[in-house]
């Protein structure tokens, strides 16, 4: 990544961000369009989270443009002046079904649709909608282990499972695996955890929980520096529990409402004057010495 | 304790709630069923009424699949499983309106199946 002086832009949003004092992690919203980040270093980079992109979904009136709105976002990626490091789908990639080739013909036009992506260093996580009546079984044929660990420049990203399980649960396999895996790591280690749903109870009323994610947040609380990104809430949202930060990712096929914010969960109908409107994925620039994640909102652009 | 109130487990959440299966207990006396059918994406019914300080066993049947019954802000709920009958004691101790859902993933609707505990005093 290029001197911060090549990039005012940068500095400043940055300076904004360390005065709003978030608890070391830095997030922004619409701040900015497309990142112009310069080659990455060692110690900078920058990665694309995309979510829910419910593939199959058939209902007009929350999004008309269902077949294309996955497509659009795909172009829109590639479309980026500069590519990610790599790209992460956060789940729901398809929508569900009851009949077990159908969703295996989702799961295939997704694979295929995202293998137009130009950078093909992709991450995939599964969704309820994907995985939970099957317990991933149909998903892991597509796209392998539904958690898994990789690390990149010195950040190491934990994929949890929160899904395969239609009670909601990682389990205690995984809580275990996950304990493992996080007794390997210095309690500085800059730590970034994907998972599908919420860890923490955003609003149970309306399933925004994981069963046992107390569990795993308790696990992740000794380390200092992590960070939660995930989707399922079709929706931003930013929260911290203790020094942990949770963000929430819009979807690619229709937004929800705000949590509790009305008596249904019931999805935000399109509105014909402002296509793909509360639809986006998101850019997020990790400074990895600092362990700050910047993150920048981006919409499915119409047209 | 008195013997007839060893039954209920005193808890902070404005409710008192024992859990059982089929396996262990069928419901007592003078207790209030009430039948809640969950199926494929609704709970029948799907508003219940209550009064304050009456217990009640809620028995549940699933006719298709697995399902949950969780009233999140009370912490109670209970596996629907096909087959068997479940049963959620319960006496809610406040007046009020608790939304309660399917919390376990069931299909393409899981996402509508909810409903209301009204509770009157």
């Amino acid at each position: 990544m290029g001197n911060e002086s090549d990039r005012p832009w940068l500095l400043d949003r940055r300076q904004f961000l360390r005065l709003a004092g978030l608890g070391g992690v830095a997030f922004s919203s619409a701040l900015t369009g497309r990142a112009s980040l310069a080659a990455s270093s060692q110690t900078e980079f920058y990665f694309v989270q995309l979510s829910d992109t419910h593939w199959g979904f058939n209902g007009p009136a929350v999004n008309p443009e269902a077949a294309n709105t996955l497509p659009k976002a795909v172009a829109a990626v590639n479309a980026l002046a500069v590519q990610p490091d790599f790209i992460v789908f956060t789940g729901d990639l398809t929508h569900t079904t009851d009949d077990p080739a159908e969703r295996r013909r989702r799961l295939a036009q997704f694979k295929e649709i995202a293998g137009g992506l130009k950078n093909k260093n992709v991450r995939f996580m599964a969704g309820e909608h994907d995985a939970s009546l099957d317990r991933g079984e149909a998903w892991s044929e597509f796209f392998g282990p539904t958690h898994y660990t990789f690390d990149h420049k010195g950040v190491h990203f934990i994929a949890l499972d929160n899904v395969s399980d239609p009670a909601a649960r990682i389990g205690e396999e995984q809580l275990a695996w996950l304990k493992a895996d996080l007794a390997t790591r210095d309690r500085d280690a800059p730590i970034v955890v994907l998972t599908h749903r919420p860890l923490f109870d955003l609003y149970p009323q309306w399933d925004w929980a994981t069963r046992d994610g107390a569990q795993a947040i308790e696990l992740l609380m000794p380390y200092r520096n992590v960070t939660v990104f995930y989707g399922h809430i079709h929706q931003e949202h930013h929260q911290m529990t203790g020094h942990i930060a949770h963000h929430a990712a819009k979807s690619l096929i229709f937004p929800l409402p705000a949590p509790g914010s009305q008596p249904k969960r019931d999805p935000i109908r399109w509105d014909p004057t402002q296509p793909y409107r509360g639809l986006g994925y998101r850019e997020i620039e990790a400074e990895v010495p600092r362990a700050t994640y910047t993150l920048t909102e981006l919409p499915v652009a119409a047209g | 304790m008195q013997p007839n109130r060893r039954r209920w487990i005193s808890g902070s959440l404005a409710v008192v709630v024992t859990m059982a299966s089929h396996r262990l207990l069928r419901a007592q006396g003078t207790e209030r069923v009430i039948p809640v059918v969950a199926r494929k994406f609704v709970f029948l019914p799907s508003e219940i009424q209550l009064k304050a300080g009456e217990p009640v066993v809620l028995e549940f049947t699933a006719p298709e699949v697995v399902m949950g019954f969780s009233v999140p802000e009370l912490k109670v709920r209970t596996d629907i499983i096909p087959g068997q009958v479940a049963r959620l004691r319960l006496r809610p101790e406040r007046a009020g309106t608790f939304d309660f859902l399917c919390d376990i993933f069931c299909g393409d609707g899981h996402e509508g199946m909810a409903g209301k505990l009204i509770v009157t005093a």
